[in-house]
């Protein structure tokens, strides 16, 4: 597979697991967090912990669009389903995440709610139009990559006047929750977690840019090395993050350029602030409120507002109260060291929202991870 | 409804489609029951019910699947499948041309895999009620060299052999799923194993197990045979065949093709000193000229399914949760 072959090569990963080798002080332990999903899912999906030395240790951040959403959220997404009977259109890894009593997309489904997985928000536009008899939902969730298509939904909605059709918006922001994380006192005052430096988002900073993380490579003193989802691109980032550690460095480099700029796609930044304003606080599942994290539809789009359209009730769900993911997302703790994991929490049975997509780091533990433990490791 | 009232026009159905298509001297006597003769062996059985959406799809179709799908299934014991059965739920409504041509390809893919289907049932439900066409099957098969084979002949040390490349079926089906729609010229490698299979069992009968990594993919035949034998395995990426363009669909649908379903393709067991021979006879064969040992089996208490990657590293190929959905990002 042509550009993609390329950055899974083994005999160059070996090349830079070995320069990562030389590079590492022995008397150091580098604490780096991958903010992304789609990076835990390759360090796990690849084997790359196999491939660092062991005083290079990895924290798994929260940049799981589909785990931070919290149960109040897909609570009103079911809500709109069965209560508002409309067809609600949602991303796949979207359909197995519980709500309250553990009901999911997917359980409702079965109950006969009519929720269809939808591969882009194109495809619900074009279901609201098939069925014009029908209200038409599209759930929309996720970081700064899906939010320009989104964006253009609507403004295609509002041209073609598709007015059968609506967006439950639930996009949120990168930046803020890497500045929570930085701000949580076992970061900032205590020390508890050490955090070395971030690898930071790929298909994200792809839309906004590199620009973002010089703060936090300021304020904080944090090095950021912007990375590709290929498992070579991790690794070659690994490396960036040691190399500026042991320099006493903290910059934003960019191992990503064949995708990421400076100033990212501006075309699209500029479309998402036509159609998207901030709200003053949304709720991240396992990080709590988080200020300006996420966004809602302007005024002038209402019409296209689900949660304008359709009279929404706040349900009070909350998560597990044994569950560490919001520990485990700031990197105190591990998923070795929740309660849960592995015995009542499961993939087949998610309770936490790290356990819930396979981008989180509990699931991606236990599906890919459990190996360590076995005779043979 | 009528054709599954049990009147005339039920008779005519039976007839026309069944009998006529199914044709051979057990199934014209029309009883409700089959006189079978059987060797003095070993008899296995299974059942499987097809229910497949769309019911045409590019290199197979519902009917030709019911009866590969029972076929693999009777002959992974390396038995020599003889009968089989199989019993229509029909949606009202549903064309009878259509069913005209599942029968048909029920009809070629049963002469292919040397079986006579003997007895059948047909019933039509409500409009709404079912989805097209579902089929019941139930082979039945003799063992010849009297050796029983399953996971629980497995051992440490058995190297793991593949037919062919992975994940075909799936990723062809998954192709005309409404909303998923991708242009591919993947066809489902929808085929029965009989043929392969006499041929492995009767120049290697040390093969231990055998499976056909259907629903779930190799992943999921591999974590039943850990279990079942109480055994680990070990595959090697670099080692599994998977064409270009699965990987490709898999890819961008954010899929693992070790999950993808196939459906003719199948895992052998056999001991290590056996393995080279095997791989020899199996590529020789028209349905396994892709064939490749692709892991081994080790002692693990746990149970454990290991990959060693491409890239370099090691990890768990673990049990689906319910059905692989696409990811976001």
């Amino acid at each position: 597979m042509k550009y993609v072959d390329e950055y899974r090569d083994g005999k160059m990963a070996r090349h830079i697991a070995e320069k990562i080798n030389q590079s590492v002080k022995p008397d150091k332990t580098y604490h780096f967090m991958e903010f992304c999903g789609g990076h835990t899912h390759a360090i796990f999906r690849y084997g790359i912990p196999d491939l660092l030395p062991k005083n290079v240790k990895m924290i798994h951040g929260p940049g799981c669009p589909v785990c931070i959403l919290p149960i109040p959220r897909i609570d009103a997404a079911i809500e709109l389903a069965e209560k508002h009977q409309v067809i609600l259109c949602s991303y796949g890894d979207m359909m197995r995440v519980p709500g309250s009593k553990r009901r999911s997309l997917l359980k409702a489904k079965a109950d006969g709610a009519d929720i269809r997985m939808v591969y882009s928000c194109a495809d619900a536009l074009a279901i609201a139009k098939d069925n014009p008899d029908k209200q038409v939902v599209f759930f929309a969730i996720g970081f700064e990559t899906t939010t320009p298509p989104t964006a253009l939904i609507i403004q295609q909605a509002q041209k073609q006047q598709v007015n059968n059709f609506s967006v439950f918006c639930n996009h949120v922001l990168t930046p803020s929750a890497i500045t929570t994380i930085l701000e949580s006192p076992e970061v900032r005052d205590m020390g508890v977690v050490p955090l070395d430096g971030f690898i930071g988002p790929a298909h994200v900073s792809t839309v906004i840019g590199s620009q973002p993380y010089e703060y936090f490579a300021e304020e904080y003193q944090k090095p950021v090395v912007i990375a590709g989802f290929e498992p070579l691109d991790v690794l070659q980032a690994i490396l960036m993050l040691i190399e500026q550690v042991n320099a006493g460095k903290a910059e934003v480099e960019n191992e990503f350029t064949r995708a990421v700029t400076d100033q990212g796609n501006i075309k699209a930044k500029h479309l998402v602030a036509d159609i998207f304003e901030m709200r003053a606080e949304f709720e991240w599942r396992g990080l709590g409120l988080v200020p300006y994290s996420g966004l809602r539809i302007k005024p002038a789009y209402q019409d296209y507002d689900a949660e304008k359209r359709f009279p929404l009730t706040q349900s009070q769900g909350t998560d597990h109260k044994a569950c560490e993911c919001p520990k485990i997302l700031r990197g105190v703790k591990t998923p070795k060291d929740c309660k849960l994991f592995g015995t009542k929490c499961t993939p087949d049975n998610p309770i936490g929202s790290c356990m819930v997509s396979s981008e989180g780091a509990c699931a991606a533990y236990y599906s890919y991870g459990r190996h360590l433990q076995s005779d043979k490791a | 409804m009528v054709h599954g009232a049990g009147g005339k026009a039920m008779s005519q159905l039976i007839d026309q489609l069944f009998v006529s298509k199914f044709d051979n001297d057990i199934l014209t006597q029309q009883n409700d029951q089959a006189f079978l003769t059987v060797p003095n062996n070993k008899i296995v059985m299974a059942t499987d019910n097809h229910v497949i959406s769309p019911l045409f799809f590019p290199g197979g179709d519902i009917g030709a699947l019911s009866i590969h799908g029972t076929v693999n299934d009777v002959v992974m014991s390396g038995a020599m499948p003889l009968y089989i059965s199989c019993a229509f739920i029909l949606e009202e409504g549903y064309p009878l041309a259509e069913l005209d041509k599942i029968c048909q390809s029920m009809a070629k893919a049963a002469q292919q895999a040397n079986v006579r289907i003997v007895t059948g049932d047909t019933k039509v439900v409500e409009k709404g009620h079912g989805d097209g066409v579902f089929i019941n099957t139930t082979g039945i098969g003799v063992i010849t060299d009297g050796i029983e084979r399953g996971a629980d002949k497995v051992n440490v040390g058995d190297k793991i052999i593949v037919s062919g490349t992975l994940g075909d079926h799936g990723v062809a089906i998954m192709s005309l799923r409404e909303n998923l729609t991708f242009e591919t010229t993947i066809e489902s490698d929808s085929q029965a194993l009989d043929d392969l299979v006499a041929n492995m069992v009767s120049q290697v009968p040390e093969i231990s197990c055998m499976r056909d990594p259907t629903r779930g993919g190799i992943a999921a035949t591999m974590n039943e045979i850990a279990q079942q034998a109480n055994v680990g395995i070990q595959l090697y990426e670099d080692d599994i065949p998977v064409k270009a363009q699965v990987k490709s669909a898999c890819e961008f649908l954010g899929l693992d093709p070790l999950y993808v379903a196939n459906e003719g393709k199948l895992v052998a067991f056999c001991p290590a000193d056996k393995a080279v021979a095997l791989l020899e006879i199996m590529q020789a064969h028209p349905q396994g000229q892709d064939a490749a040992i692709i892991g081994e089996v080790f002692e693990d208490s746990n149970n454990f399914v290991q990959l060693a990657t491409s890239f370099g590293g090691m990890r768990m190929v673990d049990w689906i949760n319910g059905e692989q959905l696409p990811r976001i990002c």
